[in-house]
């Protein structure tokens, strides 16, 4: 324990490598006191943490990040009558991350709540999970089927400091391929799915492999809607086919 | 008796006081007749019909998320940015029809202005911004016809508030209105956009309105999903 009394100096003195702190003098008698303050350390440690690391690096755990779009006042779309966006995007998320749990896939998720989350946060709360997936799941009444979006920045280098806007760039390529296991799984389940890109503005930061789930009415051959939103069991099979997709998924980053 | 000097004080300040007079009067005459030409805003010339055009098109369709092209014909300003903001009505007249594959509300006349302005940069590699080449200004490497243009595109604001909401049709709005813009101005490589005169986060809550849109990127194969 250090023991700090009054008049006692309290030099510090930057080395090579940490931060030495003497902290003067005890009742009985001279003591130096070498404490490893850590503080450049722990700037590095930050640092590593912040910065993208590249994607072929294995990671130390898999963890998936499910967010769940809009939340508070930020309603997102009207679906159907009576249902909004926001409340759709939560029973998935919630749906998805039991499902997860039950195959052994720890969930970290941006919202548990009718919460407005800026979008911002949720690209922090994903780069501090270090999750190997980021899913965001969004709903909407036009087109059909299971819509995914990759980022549509240009695929980037890793750099140590990442421009928050474009961090995504690093990861592209990855959530390319997420978004490749994804629409599998999909049309295994038999759904119809859109590939396509876009820049939304909290995938854009997330530092992960990132995928933007949207899930629309399903509609069948002579365009007339099968399954809505609503439908407890359209919501079950999606999920589930999206379970499963992020189960390949970890057999693929965990081999 | 007054004394001589005050009256011919009193001469000099009378025919002053005349001159200034005849010169309020006059300058009040000139002022009257600026007016009464001003308001003289009858026609005197019928307005001139730019002649028909072929136009290119990307209309989306929400139901598979693609781009077409579509050839129309229709009457096309010399202005570059007129001919922008005709084109970019059209398109937004066909979103408008009720029976449209990528239904959004507002029409042609949602497109305030687009300004053509010189792109930052030559492309994403290449830094050099425009108008730093020695000897041109702005303006005129702006006139270059190898010179790249960034088109800022204005919006109404009822038409973002009234754009449903969705990854999917936000996203082909926009890449409908970039490609629109780089197939009929083939100078226009980037896009920004404004809403009422500002800048926006997400068009309906969904697709980023505040980055640069590189418009070759937004004009696929016929049919390809952005």
């Amino acid at each position: 324990m250090v023991d700090l009394e009054a008049g006692k100096a309290l030099q510090v003195r930057l080395k090579s490598r940490p931060i030495l702190a003497e902290y003067g003098r005890t009742r009985g008698g001279l003591r130096l006191v070498w404490v490893i303050a850590a503080f450049v350390a722990a700037s590095q440690l930050s640092i590593a943490q912040q910065a993208p690391q590249a994607p072929a690096t294995p990671p130390a755990r898999f963890v998936v990040v499910l967010d769940a779009a809009h939340g508070g006042d930020d309603t997102g779309g009207r679906l159907g009558d009576t249902q909004l966006e926001k409340t759709f995007t939560l029973a998935m998320s919630v749906r998805l991350r039991s499902l997860l749990g039950a195959r052994g896939i720890p969930v970290v998720t941006t919202r548990e709540s009718d919460a407005a989350v800026d979008p911002g946060k949720r690209a922090e709360i994903a780069n501090h999970a270090q999750a190997q997936a980021c899913i965001s799941l969004h709903g909407s009444e036009s087109g059909s089927g299971v819509h995914l979006y990759a980022s549509s920045l240009a695929p980037a280098q890793p750099v140590r400091f990442a421009a928050w806007k474009t961090a995504q760039a690093a990861w592209v390529t990855r959530s390319l391929a997420l978004e490749g296991v994804l629409n599998s799984a999909l049309l295994e389940a038999g759904m119809s799915v859109t590939l396509g890109r876009t820049s939304l503005p909290a995938m854009d930061s997330m530092t992960c492999p990132a995928v933007a789930v949207e899930i629309a009415p399903e509609l069948g051959p002579d365009k007339k809607v099968i399954a809505e939103l609503d439908d407890p069991d359209y919501q079950a099979r999606v999920a589930t086919a999206l379970a499963a997709a992020l189960v390949q998924w970890r057999a693929e980053a965990h081999p | 008796m007054i004394p001589r000097h005050q009256q011919l004080l009193f001469g000099i300040l009378l025919v002053a006081s005349l001159i200034m007079g005849v010169t309020l009067w006059h300058l009040r005459e000139r002022a009257h007749q600026r007016l009464i030409a001003g308001q003289d805003s009858a026609p005197t010339s019928a307005p001139e019909v730019a002649p028909a055009e072929e136009a290119t098109l990307l209309v989306a369709n929400d139901s598979d998320g693609s781009l077409l092209t579509q050839v129309r014909s229709l009457p096309l300003p010399a202005d570059p940015g007129a001919r922008a903001r005709a084109v970019l009505g059209k398109l937004l007249d066909l979103y408008a029809a009720p029976d449209a594959a990528h239904p959004v509300a507002g029409g042609g006349t949602s497109v305030l202005q687009v300004f053509l302005l010189p792109a930052p940069y030559f492309g994403s590699r290449n830094l050099t911004p425009v108008g730093s080449e020695p000897g041109k200004s702005d303006a005129e490497a702006a006139d270059t016809a190898a010179t790249p243009q960034l088109a800022v595109v204005n919006l109404t604001g009822s038409f973002a508030a009234s754009h449903p909401a969705g990854i999917e049709t936000e996203t082909l709005t926009i890449l409908s209105i970039c490609g629109t813009l780089h197939a009929n101005l083939p100078r226009v490589t980037q896009v920004r956009f404004l809403v009422d005169g500002q800048p926006r986060a997400t068009l309906a809550g969904h697709a980023d309105l505040s980055r640069t849109y590189l418009a070759a990127d937004a004009a696929p194969a016929e049919g390809a999903h952005p």
